[in-house]
């Protein structure tokens, strides 16, 4: 009830989605994606969770055998990692956020554009070294690929649910450093099971190999099914 | 730092409704924010602060409704609250929930804008021109 004394504030019902525009914008860009048909993973960890060494390792593979892949690298400052992921020999492109903790759609298409991606086959976005801020920005990837490395400790999902939530994929990564670490591995997957139930986690060493191949066929089987 | 970023948004949005309106002075901004939605809600009022200096979001105050997380339980066939977000197993009976039905939202729910000035025309004509339920 309005007294004429103080008046209500007039009220706009807005109910809008805060980041419409990324949401847009990606899924624009997954449109475009898909009728290439090509798959793409966004890749997001902690800094120097190995997100750099994993794709170097799955990059070089898949170039060896002949699969057309490309990659786009995020990072504060610095091109140390589009550096590192040329040597491969696939097509990389850096993003400088210049101190933006996260990617967004937009900066992704900007950097994508001019660059003809039909007849790729994947296409891998290191994100941003971040577990927190990276949870709300679609990029239009077919796959949200989460790592935890050994060295973290196993509560990571629980201390970073919103991310980890977010996933479509974990890779459990240095396991070649478990022991060292005394690694729980069913500790670290029970974990995940609460605050992602079902998720599907690799356990993978950018060192030794282990589990790459694995997530090669992983990646293969997304793509036969068309996401 | 993301928080700048949804500050950001949340003014770009807010500013082009209140502009449809046909302006006014802003008192207030209604967010929803989900607790799973990984923003710190002292963050955004900062970045909020900082986002409407020079835009016709000067001087309004940001209200930041926390959304908790609600799954459907299907052991329980039915929707349960969570306290916290460390964990999606249902309150009641334990069952892991991947069924999330709140609490990841990120959404600018309303914008409140000054009454019309009431001590140049009549009291009794005046009054909200639109009302939310509380
Ligand atoms: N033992 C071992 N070390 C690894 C492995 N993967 C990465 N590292 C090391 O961990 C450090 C960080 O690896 P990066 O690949 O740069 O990590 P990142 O996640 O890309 O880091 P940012 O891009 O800075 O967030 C480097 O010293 C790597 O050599 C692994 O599987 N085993
Ligand atoms: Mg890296
Ligand atoms: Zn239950």
């Amino acid at each position: 009830m309005s007294d004429a004394a103080s008046p209500l504030p007039r009220i706009l019902e807005v109910r809008t989605k805060i980041l419409k525009k990324n949401d847009e914008i990606a899924r624009a860009m997954r449109g475009r994606f898909e009728a290439q048909g090509v798959v793409v993973v966004n890749i997001v960890s902690s800094p120097g969770t190995g997100k750099t060494a994993f794709l170097e390792e799955t990059l070089a593979r898949l170039h060896a055998r002949g699969i057309p892949v490309a990659a786009v690298v995020g990072d504060l400052e610095t091109d140390n990692d589009a550096r590192r992921l040329a040597r491969s020999g696939v097509p990389v492109r850096q993003i400088m956020t210049h101190g933006l903790c996260h990617l967004e759609a937009e900066m992704v298409q900007a950097h994508l554009d001019g660059w003809d991606l039909s007849g790729l086959h994947y296409l891998f976005i290191e994100n941003v070294g971040n577990l927190v801020c990276p949870t709300s920005w679609d990029l239009g990837e077919s796959v949200r690929l989460a790592m935890l490395s050994v060295t973290e400790g196993e509560d990571k999902p629980l201390k970073y649910p919103g991310l980890f939530n977010t996933a479509d994929l974990v890779a459990i990564t240095k396991i070649d450093l478990a022991s060292a670490c005394e690694f729980d591995r069913d500790l670290a997957v029970a974990n995940l099971e609460v605050v992602r139930p079902g998720i599907r986690v690799l356990e993978t060493s950018a060192k030794t190999g282990q589990g790459i191949d694995e997530w090669l066929m992983e990646l293969d089987g997304r793509r036969l099914r068309g996401r | 730092m993301h928080e700048l970023s949804i500050a950001t948004s949340i003014v770009e949005i807010a500013a082009g409704h209140v502009l449809e309106a046909g302006g006014g002075r802003v008192l207030a901004v209604i967010v929803r924010v989900g607790r799973l939605a990984s923003v710190h809600e002292g963050a955004l009022r900062s970045a909020f602060d900082v986002a409407i200096a020079d835009t016709p979001l000067a001087g309004s105050e940001l209200r930041v409704v926390a959304v908790p997380v609600r799954i459907f339980c299907r052991s329980c066939a039915g929707e349960r609250e969570l306290a916290g977000i460390g964990s999606l197993a249902c309150p009641t009976c334990g069952t892991v929930s991947g069924d999330i039905r709140a609490g990841t939202e990120l959404e600018l729910e309303s914008i409140e804008l000054e009454p019309p000035d009431t001590s140049t025309i009549g009291a009794a004509t005046t009054g909200p021109v639109e009302i939310a339920t509380p």
